[in-house]
């Protein structure tokens, strides 16, 4: 399958947030990697949103929709 | 356009088609009344949310093609087997209403202000957001250097090629044919790999600044044909979108 980039996610993360995210440098918990939010990899059309590393393909930052509330899981950032 | 950049709350509203205008046998530009604009940055995207009459909603990114200043508008590419962009190509009348929110993104976007010179790459409907960066190149009277590299399918299937054209004396554009070439054909052919990067990419002590952007492997053999030139690879933003139409 094709994977996206994290622009995709850019209006998602602006609902949740509030504030332009794709711009923002993050870092890898596992291996160090860093990199804007806009560079990570992003897998289409699985049931919420998953952003993973682009060097290692951990997962970053996981974003699912619960009876219409978006919970936000960002255990994968340094 | 920074200062219009305020917080403010990212809501779905309902845009009126103001025009359209047919690129390619399969590529379309919707131009978009929004009453409710703030003004977007050139690269910038927005999001499409189509609902059916049985409630099922699909949602779409597309980029925005128009400069700041511009009236807004997408440019869609009908994807086989897509759920919106068929819709989006075939359907949409002028005076047809849709839904979206925007503009998004923030790290694909570039202002004038931004020390050059400029590489720009597409492939294919890569190319939208970089003419959204042509033209406010042209609106803002930048005279940073640019030079384009564009990947198409065929001649045909070139996307703005008259507006193109038109920067034929003011930036070094150059375009490849990956599947067939017309008789006459003087640019390149065949897809974009390290050889053709090395060819018309700036040198890298010129620290180019870098926006990429087409389908998954397009971008990746650029991006990684760029860094093995020597590029600084946080000078190099890409924009990746999928066949299936997840963008």
């Amino acid at each position: 399958m094709d994977t996206l980039d994290g622009n995709a996610l850019a209006g998602l993360f602006a609902e949740v947030f509030g504030a332009e995210m794709t711009n923002v440098t993050v870092t890898c918990r596992t291996c160090g990697f860093t990199a804007a939010i806009g560079e990570t990899v992003v897998y289409p059309r699985l049931p919420g949103a998953v952003a993973r590393c682009r060097n290692c393909t951990a997962m970053l930052i996981v974003i699912t929709k619960v009876r219409g509330v978006n919970c936000v899981d960002m255990l994968g950032l340094a | 356009m920074e200062g219009t950049a305020v917080q403010r709350r990212l809501i779905w509203q309902v845009a009126t088609v103001a025009a359209v205008t047919r690129e390619t046998p399969s590529v379309r530009t919707i131009e978009l009344s929004v009453p409710d604009w703030p003004g977007h940055r050139a690269g910038q995207h927005l999001d499409v949310r189509l609902t059916a009459e049985d409630g099922y909603t699909a949602e779409r990114s597309y980029s925005i093609a128009s400069a700041p200043g511009e009236p807004v508008s997408i440019t869609v590419e009908r994807l086989k087997d897509g759920e919106v962009s068929p819709y989006l190509t075939e359907e949409l009348r002028v005076g047809d209403q849709l839904e979206l929110r925007g503009p998004v993104g923030g790290y694909f976007v570039w202002e004038a202000t931004d020390p050059g010179p400029l590489l720009l790459i597409a492939g294919g409907s890569g190319i939208v957001p970089l003419r959204a960066i042509l033209r406010q190149r042209r609106r803002s009277g930048s005279d940073v250097p640019v030079r384009l590299l564009y990947s198409s399918r065929t001649l045909p299937d070139v996307i703005y090629r008259d507006e193109l054209d038109s920067y034929r004396d003011d930036i070094s554009a150059s375009y490849t044919l990956t599947r067939t070439q017309p008789p006459d054909w003087t640019g390149y052919a065949g897809r974009v790999n390290s050889a053709l990067l090395a060819e018309v990419a700036w040198p890298a002590h010129k620290e180019p600044l870098t926006f990429v952007c087409g389908p998954t492997s397009f971008v990746e053999t650029v991006a990684e044909g760029l860094v093995h030139l020597g590029y600084q690879p946080g000078r190099v933003k890409t924009e990746r979108f999928g066949a299936s139409g997840g963008r």
